[in-house]
This record gives structure tokens, C-alpha cells and sequence, in this order.
């Protein structure tokens, strides 16, 4: 709501020495989000006057059309001679009246007006379009070409109220009755504590049976409807300077008399009217609910389906008007260009409408109009007559019209809301002692009628619908005697446990493979379902169903992720293709899994708790949500410096770096060769835990696939590894248990084991560690060989350090090689494993 | 066994050590005369063959001269180590410039470590962390908190809606467009009093741009119990903000509009750069509040009835209070990030230097 000075003082006798940044603060801290204050005619200096063009020769031979011509100023030139003036507009003649800058004088923006030769003549000032002077749109391109009656020589800048002070204020939904003057007004008193000059008391006529036929079939939608009808009004009236320079400053285009009055008037009281030619609307006007179906052309041009919801005003043909949002094509009121056609008689509407409704035809029709948006956030049902009369009393001055005798007011009665409430309420919310006697006049303020002594009956004004509960007026209090004074206090939580294990847990990863050297890159979560194809999924991968919008932002993402690695590895191309090209990137998030069964969410009552059956119903509709990490590699994982060569991050980094996330989880990862979708079908691990005895997969990890790479233009060998940590968490060990340290001297014994090239080394050490019993202490792969010559073909040699230790005395040569050779019997046993001779 | 000859030989020894100008000299000086077979040694084992009353002046004679040599020597040896170690850790001296990023270091996103930073402060006061789905029931969402179904918020313009059954447009579910669904489930959840903060992604339909993401985080505080006022929201937003941004940090109030509190409040922080000096002083402009002296944090206020109602927490015994952020917007403002994708586009350069908490 932009909010010019002049006319917020013409409400309030506001000190002259207050500035539009006073009034800012002053507002602002009274709650209404003041975001500018726009300066008009910042920098204007006369002398700006009335002229009268007397003569005008066009000058012949230049690219576009020139006018020399000579105007008379009045003594504004110091001489009372004509003015000489080279022009380039065209929309003015002979005998009119116009704005001319003289020399000397500045223009906004610092523009300095002088005599000068231009166009082969000199010219002596300006002749100004309304841009020049910063007023904003009138409609027109061109100079601005004044009423005929206007005095030649008279202060242009006064005239114009060219300079002038404009609130911006970013009203919130609640607040309906300040996108209105009236209402900015009335908090601009209270927070000044000033009287109001209420611009809604006016005398109105009480209602009579002559007034023009309306019918309400709706009363639900429309509890009131005043009609009011003024003849006779005169085609070649126009709107005054005064109305139009208001609008301009309001942010509203003029457009005709009739249209800039209603315009006005609703600028002035919140109140959105509306002007029907009587000559076109046939019979009683009605409101009604649309028929399913039924057809309106609105004043835009636009023919809508309406739905049967929506509240129309009807005549006898069927709807002319969206009711509260906008007029019809068919009983639009006819411009004044159109001198033939011009309206003459005219129906003046001002209505209620239910907010609830008109937001819901607003928003199906995709149409906010000025009249909607006040409708929506609550306009004064209280104001609709002030408003008629209003609007009837300018049309009657300005276009010499007769305001009929007929009043019609349709009213479905309404009860005033009042609130009962303990006096002591806003303290108790704001914890500050106010006392009665402040609360009950703070109410006052805001225009509440306050009965009672310690319980309060607070009957709340007409044009605060908002003001519906207890909570609503305290918060009129507080923010009347100031946010800024409340006191600082701190409450006293009960101890809290600190974070939970998965709190700790989700760090404990992040620091880790940071700490290993990976960089966090969170994605979002949006993909295209054609990534899967990229991927390598099988047609029946389950991570190929996905949760759905209805509206992305990119039509080619219109899912959620089932997967990390799609973004993830979005980021590593980022980072390769701007030239980092060593990079480790991971990623914890949420990943998004639809049930098996997809249903529509209940809307829930919110008059009580819902049932524990009701709110597990609820969240049984959601998808799953798990937390997945995960980590890409490419490039190099070591670098080269002057320490010797890099390393090439490979598979086993990216196995490894499932390892390192299930060792914080505490959680027994067991590795195993595994095939999916997205990886090199010899590189890949399958990730497994045990779960109540059944082991299940919950991660791959190794090198990506050479198609993958290609389809999804990534470096070569990149690697990838993901894992679901949710899963890791729930099988992980909470408590660490302490080993018992022997004190006694370690045996080691070194084994070399000849096996089959493809049995996986996990199978081997897990058989020597069972062979070996109780005594190993630990053991560790320290080789791995192939050499066909000395192995034979697809033969790999594994060698192990073995340590034996004992807890209680010092282990004999033969004890340790005693259990060596069990833990390679066992491995020979499961694995076929030979001793290397 | 006459005292000149004991005296001659160790002159002897002294010489021989002091000559010895390297320890492997000093080794054959040093076998030649304490060794075995060395003068001295004869000499102490002929001290046993000697007659009884002359066997006392003789074991002084030999043993002061014996004594006397084993000091030289040592003297000797420590001197010749001590030239050694000097010469040779010369010799092995390296450019401990060097550098040895064999590794380089990961990092942890800001956007993780400064939510952690907040919600630190908060379990420091007894609060918990509380989480929750980012795809979210609309009556979580929305009806809960008291925004019905024709509130603007609910309309196109904000929110991801997620598609129903069979493609269809109704699914009375959406990704959340705030962190305030995890507040409804917390009082549904825990035990009066509730004290907690809940930080977490969130998203809206905006288009990325230099101040504008899809996705992004808040941190959103709620504490319910008997007698919370609203100079208890003010001190715990005071409290977090010294605590994040030092001493002598506060906040301002002013008065908004949110559907799930009443009375509510938009927050600002005084400008932790310039304190508010800038302001109406041209010469020391603050790029950082643009002069303002106040920088917007997000909304707050006592948490709404209604909201209470619906999750079934009497209204007339228990009040509560609610603030909300984002942590894009502090981060950019606490650590000069300049553009909004440079914190989701994932590049290593932008990240690295947060390293593992800021």
C-alpha cells in the first residue's frame, strides 16, 4: 500500500516538522512494515508554470517532427513576454494549456534546465511530459496538457503537488484495513496518540424502496450490498488534477472519472465499488453462486468457465460481474473518448463479500485484482455505505451528476465479535506488568468498546476481523506499548540429554570422511527419471520408483531422489569441468521411497489432538525417507610432489570409505564381490549387515561403470560408494567394550597362502582367524601376488603376518606355530588355500 | 711396580686419547690403553702378586691412575660424539618449507557445521535436537499450524505439492516449505515441557538465483511450558545471537503476522560488524547491514493457541514461543558469501575453507 504524506495529513494533524522517515519509525515499531519512503520531486526547482501555447510552427527537415513554438507564462518570465520553446511532442495545440520549465530551473535527477540553440532556434525552457517531472503514469504519452480553466502562470510544482512524501508499506494478510488510507491513518493517530478525522463518517441517507433492485440469494457470501444510482453525468467531465495526482501517487493508472472516483474512494476507505451503466444492466441485480458452467467475459477481456462456487452478480441475462474480484465486459462503463457511447447514469456497488470465497475464486481464476486482495485480507462491512456516498458526492462535483433519491441496502444482520478476556492477559503473554488500566485503554485505542474489571468483554470495531481471540489482543497491547520494551529473560529448560546417538552418529560420518580428505557437497534432490537408464538399472529396480511433484521447476526433474549418486556425481562433473580435477566429494541426505501402496494424506481436524491411530495413518501415507551417504572419487587421491608419484583414487577407496562409515557407526560391514546397476561388474562390492541373523544388502561401492562414465560424462574411473546409514545405525554397536592389553611378548608368524584367483581375500582371513582361535591376536594382509609362472595360471598368492599373543603367560614357539598351522588347515579346508612352499 | 712407570703409563693414555681425533681413533686409543692387555691392566693384575703390606699403595697408585684415564676417555668420547652429531645433522638438514598436501584436506559443508554451531548452543541450555520428514503430510505442514486451507501460503505460488495415486494431482502431501512441521510432531511426541530446536532442509518453488534457492535450510526453536512470555523469546534470541556473534549482540522486535503464533514478531540483530555505527554516518558505510545497522534474522512469537490445541496442549496452562531462520542468509551474512549458489552448486573451493566447524 503506497501511502502519500498529504493525504495521511489531511486525516491526522500530524506536526508540519514531521518527516515521511518519522512517520516510518513511528509505524514500523507500531507494527506496519513501512519498506520505503519515497521522495517525489526530490531535487525540483522552479520555475515550473502554467503556459498557454499561442502559436506553433513546425520546423521542417529534421529526422522526427520539431515544433518551434512560443507560449505565453504570464509574468512568470519576468518580462510578460511569449516564451520561445522547441518542442518534439505532438498531442497539444493552439490555445492549450500546458507545463513549461523555465531556465533555471531543475528537473528531478539533477537535470538543470538553460536556454540553448537547438534544431536551428533557441529555445527557452521545456515544454514537460509527465516523466520529466516524476509523476508517474497518466495514461498519456507526451506532455501533459492541462485543464483549459487553469491559470496561466499559476506554480506548476504546487499545482501538480509535484513534491510529496509516499509510504510504501508491505501490509501483512491479517491487516486488510490498512491497504486503505483511512486505516494507515488511523494507525498513524494512535501511534502519534492524535485524534483521527475518520473519512468514513459521513451523512448517509437511511435506506428506502426505491433504490435500484437487488436481490441476494447468497447471504453467506454477501452480507451487505448498497446500490446507489447518479444520473445525468456529463461526458466531458474529467477527473481534476487533484484525483488524478492522488492516484498517480498511489500507484493507480487514471483512467476515466467514473473509474478514477470508484478507484478513489477505495483507496480512501479500504472499500472496492464498483460502477455499472445502468443503460446495459437489465433488471434486478442479483448475487448468487454460479451455475457449474456459466460463462463471464471480465472487464480484461478474458472469458471464464465459472465453477459453482463462485459468487457472481447477476442481471437478468445471467452474470455481469465476479463478485469482489471483477467486473463483466457487458455492463463495463464506457470511456470518455468514446464521447458518443459515454455512460451517463450509472449503478454504484459497494458490497461484503466473504473473504473465504472470494480468495478461492481469486486463486481458481488465477485473477488478483485490487478489489480481491482487500476482500480477502477483511474490508469493513461497516464502511460499504460511507463508500456509496462517497463515491455518489464526487460523481455529483466533479461530473455534474444527480444522485437519485433510491437507497438500497441489503443487510444480513451480524452480531459484533466480542472477546472475553482477564485483564491480566497481555502481561501474562508479554511478561511485563501493564495493568488494567493500560490494556483497557491500549484497546480503546484500536477502537474496541472494553467492559468489565478483571474479566474484560472486548467488543472488537468493524474493520478488524482479524481480532478474533484472546492472543489477538494482547498482541494489540504489546505492540502498541512497544516490542522495543520488552525485557530480556531467559526461561530454565529442564536438562536436556544433549544429541541423540543418530545426531552424534550423522557427525561423527561427516568429520570422518572429512577427515579422510572428502569434501561435503549437498545436492538437491530433484532428478529425471532418464538418469536411471544412465545409471544402468534394470527396468525392475526398485530405486526406479519415485516420489513425484506435480509442479517442478524443471520439467525434466520432476522426481526425488531414490539415490544420492545422481547428484553427487552432478557435483563431480561441476567440479571437473572448472578445472578441479582430484576430486572427493560426499554427501549425506535424505533419499525418497514411495509405499507400495500410495494413498491420499487425511486432512486431519485441528480442534483437538488427533489419535495415535489417526497420526500413524498419516505418516503411513508418507514415503520412507532414509539417510543415505555417499562418496564419488576421481582423479587423484594422492598427489605427486617432491615426495615421489600420486595415486589414482580407485575402487578400494571407495570401499574403504564404507568401511570408515561403518567403523563410526560401530557397526560389522561385511564385504562381499557384487554386481549392481551403476558399477564396473568385476570392481563392485555389495555392502551387507546382519540383521537379526539375515544378512541384507544396504550399499555398493567400487569403480563406476565404463557406460556410466560415458552416459553421464564423468571422468574415467571414477568411483562411487553408497550406503544406507539408517540401516547402519540401527545394527551399529552403541557401547565400544574395551580388549584385554596382554602384557606378555607377541609371536609372529608370517603365512604366504597359494589360492584360486578369484576367492576373495575377506573368505581366506576369515577362515584363519577361526583356525587360529583364541590365541591370534591380530593379523594383517601384507602381500598379494599373481605370477603364473611361479603360481600356475589364475592363481593369486596371499601373504599374512600373523600375531599370537596370550593373556597369561608367555606363548612357546610351538604354541604359536601350532595355532598358525590350524588357522591354515581351517583355510585350506573352506578356501583350498596351500602353504606356499 | 714403581709409581713413575704407573704415572708414564697413563701420561701415555691421556696423550693417546687427547691425539685420538675421531671415534673409531679413540676406539684403537681406547683398546690400547684400558683394554686387557693394556700397561694399566698388567699392572693392576700384578698388584695381586705383590707382598701383603705393599699391595695397599699399590692398588691406590694403579686404581687413581685408572680412574684418572676412564674420565679422559669419556671426556674424550663425548667431545668426538658431540663434533660427529654436529657435522652430521648439518649434513641431514632439510626445506622443512616443503610442502606435503600428499592428501589434501576435506571439509565439511558451512551449511552443516553452522547449523550444528546453533543447535550447540541450544542443547548447552537443555533443549533437543528434533527432526523430521522433509516430505511432509499437509496437515503437518500446514493445517496444524493453524494455516487453512485458504491461506495464500497453501496456494501454488510456495509450495512443491507431491503427486497422489495414480499421477493424480491430490495427495494432501508436499515437501515442506518450512521447519515448523517438526514443532507440531514434537508436542505430539514428547512429554511436556518441550524445549526444542529443529534444523533441517527445506523448500519452496523459487527459482535459483544470487539470493533465491529451492532448497534450503532453517533452524526453527520452539519451547512450551507453564508461564513462557514473550521477554523469554526476546532473552533466548539475545542468548543466541551474543553466543554466535559476541558480546554485547542483541535483537529488535517488530511486530508482524505468521498464522501459527500470536503475537508475532519479525527479529532483527544489531549489524555484528559495524554495531549499528553506520548508521546516518556516510563516512564509515557498513556493506554488511547496508547501513541499516540491523540485520534481518527471520520470524518469531508466542506460539499461536490454535497450534497448541491441535496437538492437544492446553492453551489455558501452557504458553510457548517460536522462532524460525535461515541458515543460507546468516551464513551469507556471517562469512561474506556473495552469492547464494556458490552454496549448492557443491564446488570444492568454496567448501574447503570451512574446514570441520566454523
Amino acid at each position: 500500500m503506497r501511502v502519500p504524506l498529504s493525504w495521511l495529513r489531511e486525516y491526522v494533524d500530524l506536526p508540519a516538522t514531521e518527516t515521511g522517515r518519522d512517520v516510518q519509525a513511528k509505524l514500523i515499531s507500531a507494527g506496519l512494515e513501512v519498506e520505503t519512503v519515497e521522495q517525489l520531486g526530490d531535487g525540483l526547482k522552479g520555475p515550473l508554470v502554467v503556459g498557454q501555447v499561442l502559436t506553433i510552427e513546425e520546423l521542417e527537415g529534421f529526422k522526427k517532427p520539431i515544433r518551434f513554438c512560443t507560449v505565453d507564462v504570464g509574468t512568470a518570465n519576468g518580462t510578460g513576454e511569449p516564451q520561445e520553446i522547441v518542442c518534439g511532442a505532438r498531442n497539444f495545440q493552439v490555445g492549450d494549456k500546458v507545463v513549461v520549465v523555465l531556465p533555471g530551473a531543475e528537473l528531478p535527477g539533477g537535470f538543470a534546465i538553460s536556454a540553448r540553440k537547438t534544431y536551428g532556434r533557441n529555445s527557452h525552457g521545456m515544454i514537460c511530459s509527465s516523466d520529466e517531472l516524476g509523476m508517474g503514469d497518466d495514461g498519456a504519452k507526451g506532455i501533459i496538457v492541462l485543464p483549459p480553466e487553469t491559470e496561466v502562470g499559476k506554480d506548476a510544482i504546487e499545482l501538480l503537488e509535484l513534491v510529496d512524501e509516499v509510504l510504501d508499506i508491505a501490509v501483512t494478510a491479517n491487516r486488510g484495513d490498512c491497504l486503505s488510507i483511512r486505516g494507515v491513518a488511523r494507525e498513524t493517530a494512535i501511534a502519534y496518540g492524535l485524534p483521527l478525522r475518520d473519512p468514513a463518517l459521513l451523512d448517509v441517507p437511511a435506506p428506502n424502496a426505491f433504490g435500484y433492485p437487488v436481490q441476494v440469494s447468497e447471504p453467506m457470501g454477501c452480507d451487505r450490498f448498497t446500490a446507489r444510482t447518479v444520473t445525468g453525468l456529463s461526458a466531458e467531465a474529467r477527473s481534476p488534477i487533484w484525483l488524478k495526482r492522488r492516484l498517480q501517487k498511489v500507484g493507480m493508472r487514471p483512467i476515466s472519472l467514473a473509474v478514477d472516483v470508484t478507484n478513489y474512494v477505495m483507496m480512501e476507505l479500504g472499500q472496492p465499488l464498483h460502477a455499472y451503466d445502468r443503460n446495459l444492466v437489465q433488471g434486478t441485480i442479483g448475487v448468487r453462486r454460479a451455475a457449474e458452467g456459466e460463462k463471464i467475459v471480465t472487464l480484461d477481456g478474458t472469458e471464464r468457465k465459472l465453477h459453482a462456487e463462485d459468487l457472481v452478480i447477476t442481471d437478468d441475462r445471467g452474470p455481469i460481474g465476479l463478485a469482489g474480484v471483477m467486473g463483466g465486459a457487458n455492463t463495463e462503463i464506457a470511456d470518455h473518448d468514446n464521447l458518443e457511447n459515454a455512460s451517463t447514469d450509472v449503478v454504484i456497488e459497494a458490497a461484503h463479500f466473504d473473504a473465504v470465497s472470494i480468495a478461492r475464486t481469486a486463486r481458481r481464476h488465477k485473477l488478483s485484482s485490487e478489489a480481491s486482495r482487500r476482500f480477502e485480507r477483511g474490508v469493513d462491512p461497516a464502511a460499504a455505505a460511507a463508500a456509496a456516498q462517497r463515491t455518489v458526492d464526487l460523481l455529483v462535483l466533479l461530473a455534474g451528476g444527480t444522485a437519485e433519491a433510491g437507497v438500497t441496502e441489503v443487510i444480513a444482520p451480524t452480531a459484533p465479535h466480542t472477546i472475553t478476556v482477564p485483564a491480566n492477559h497481555p502481561d501474562k503473554v508479554a511478561g511485563v506488568d501493564y495493568g488494567r488500566e493500560t490494556v483497557v485503554r491500549r484497546l480503546q485505542q484500536v477502537g474496541c468498546d472494553v467492559y468489565g474489571q478483571d474479566e474484560l468483554i472486548v467488543t472488537v470495531p468493524s474493520w478488524r476481523p482479524d481480532l478474533l481471540e484472546q492472543n489477538d489482543l494482547a498482541e494489540e497491547v504489546i505492540r502498541l506499548e512497544g516490542y522495543e520494551n520488552l525485557p530480556s529473560t531467559l526461561p530454565k529448560p529442564p536438562s536436556g540429554r544433549g544429541l541423540t546417538h543418530r545426531q552424534r552418529l550423522h557427525r561423527r560420518v561427516g568429520r570422518a570422511l572429512a577427515g579422510a580428505g572428502y569434501v561435503e557437497a549437498p545436492n538437491y534432490p530433484f532428478i529425471g527419471e532418464q538418469v536411471f537408464d544412465q545409471l544402468g538399472l534394470d527396468a525392475d529396480d526398485p530405486a526406479r520408483r519415485v516420489v513425484k511433484l506435480t509442479n517442478p521447476l524443471n520439467d525434466e526433474e520432476p522426481a526425488l531422489r531414490t539415490s544420492l549418486l545422481p547428484g553427487l556425481l552432478g557435483a563431480l562433473r561441476r567440479n571437473d569441468g572448472r578445472g578441479s580435477h582430484d576430486l572427493a566429494l560426499f554427501e549425506t541426505g535424505l533419499v525418497f521411497l514411495p509405499r507400495e501402496e500410495q494413498r491420499v494424506a487425511a486432512h486431519l481436524p485441528v480442534d483437538r489432538r488427533p489419535t495415535d491411530e489417526e497420526i500413524a495413518a498419516l505418516n503411513a501415507v508418507l514415503p520412507e525417507q532414509p539417510r543415505h551417504v555417499a562418496v564419488v572419487l576421481a582423479g587423484a587421491r594422492e598427489q605427486a610432489g617432491w615426495w615421489g608419484g600420486g595415486r589414482p583414487g580407485g575402487w578400494a577407496d571407495a570401499v574403504q570409505a564404507a568401511r570408515t562409515v561403518a567403523a563410526e557407526a560401530g557397526a560389522e560391514l561385511i564385504v562381499r564381490p557384487g554386481q549392481y546397476g551403476p558399477w564396473h561388474p568385476g570392481r563392485c562390492a555389495e555392502l551387507a549387515i546382519t540383521v537379526d541373523g539375515a544378512e541384507k544388502v544396504v550399499g555398493h561401492a567400487g569403480e563406476l561403470h565404463p557406460r556410466v562414465l560415458k552416459a553421464l560424462g564423468l571422468p574415467a574411473r571414477t568411483c562411487a560408494m553408497e550406503l544406507d546409514l539408517d540401516a547402519l545405525e540401527q545394527v551399529g554397536d552403541g557401547v565400544p567394550q574395551a580388549p584385554s592389553i596382554s602384557s606378555f611378548p607377541v609371536a609372529t608368524q608370517d603365512v604366504a597362502l597359494v589360492v584360486d584367483k578369484f576367492v576373495p581375500h575377506a573368505d581366506v582371513e576369515a577362515a584363519l582367524r577361526e583356525g587360529a582361535g583364541s590365541l591370534l591376536e591380530a593379523i594383517r594382509l601384507f602381500d598379494v601376488y599373481e605370477n603364473a609362472e611361479q603360481l600356475g595360471d589364475g592363481k593369486k598368492s596371499l601373504a599374512y603376518a600373523l600375531r599370537f599373543r596370550a593373556g597369561d603367560r608367555t606363548l612357546t614357539v610351538d604354541e604359536a606355530s601350532a595355532a598358525r598351522d590350524a588357522a591354515v588347515a581351517l583355510a585350506g579346508e573352506r578356501t583350498g588355500a596351500v602353504l606356499r612352499g | 711396580m714403581k709409581p713413575e712407570e704407573i704415572e708414564r703409563m697413563r701420561d701415555e693414555a691421556l696423550a693417546a686419547f687427547a691425539a685420538a681425533d675421531s671415534l673409531d681413533a679413540l676406539q684403537e686409543a681406547k683398546v690400547a690403553h684400558t683394554g686387557g692387555t693394556s700397561p694399566l691392566a698388567l699392572a693392576n693384575r700384578e698388584i695381586g702378586a705383590l707382598p701383603p703390606h705393599a699391595k695397599a699403595a699399590a692398588g691406590k697408585l694403579v686404581g687413581q691412575a685408572r680412574g684418572a684415564v676412564n674420565k679422559a676417555l669419556a671426556g674424550r668420547q663425548t667431545e668426538l660424539e658431540a663434533e660427529r652429531d654436529a657435522r652430521v645433522l648439518v649434513e641431514e638438514a632439510v626445506d622443512v618449507t616443503l610442502p606435503y598436501d600428499r592428501v589434501p584436506a576435506g571439509a565439511r559443508h558451512p551449511l552443516t557445521t553452522l547449523s550444528e554451531r546453533i543447535e550447540d548452543i541450544f542443547v548447552a541450555m537443555g533443549y533437543e535436537v528434533a527432526e523430521g520428514p522433509q516430505v511432509e503430510a499437509e496437515w503437518f505442514n500446514f493445517d496444524a499450524l493453524n494455516i487453512g486451507p485458504d491461506h495464500p501460503a497453501r496456494g501454488e505460488a510456495d509450495t512443491f505439492f507431491v503427486e497422489g495415486p495414480q499421477g493424480g494431482t491430490e495427495s494432501g502431501v508436499v515437501l515442506r516449505t518450512h521447519t515448523s512441521p517438526v514443532q507440531i510432531r514434537s508436542l505430539l511426541d514428547r512429554e511436556l515441557p518441550v524445549y526444542v530446536i529443529c534444523p533441517g532442509r527445506v523448500y519452496r518453488t523459487d527459482e535459483l538465483d544470487a539470493t533465491h534457492t529451492p532448497v534450503f535450510h532453517q533452524v526453527e526453536l520452539l519451547a512450551v511450558d507453564e508461564g513462557l512470555t514473550m521477554a523469554d523469546l526476546k532473552g533466548t534470541l539475545d542468548h543466541m545471537v551474543q553466543s554466535l556473534f559476541g558480546e554485547g549482540m542483541k535483537t529488535r522486535l517488530r511486530p508482524n503476522f505468521f498464522p501459527f503464533t500470536e503475537p508475532s514478531a519479525e527479529m532483527d540483530m544489531v549489524c555484528y560488524v559495524c554495531r549499528g555505527e553506520s548508521v546516518g554516518n556516510p563516512d564509515r558505510p557498513c556493506r554488511t547491514c547496508s547501513s541499516e545497522g540491523w540485520i534481518e534474522l527471520g520470524g518469531c512469537g508466542m506460539v499461536n493457541p490454535r497450534v497448541l490445541t491441535a496437538c492437544g496442549v492446553d492453551p489455558e496452562k501452557y504458553s510457548g514461543f517460536a522462532f524460525g531462520f535461515g541458515i543460507e542468509r546468516m551464513l551469507m551474512f556471517r562469512h561474506n558469501v556473495e552469492d547464494m549458489r556458490d552454496m549448492v552448486e557443491g564446488d570444492v573451493r568454496f567448501t574447503r575453507p570451512f574446514g570441520m566447524e566454523i
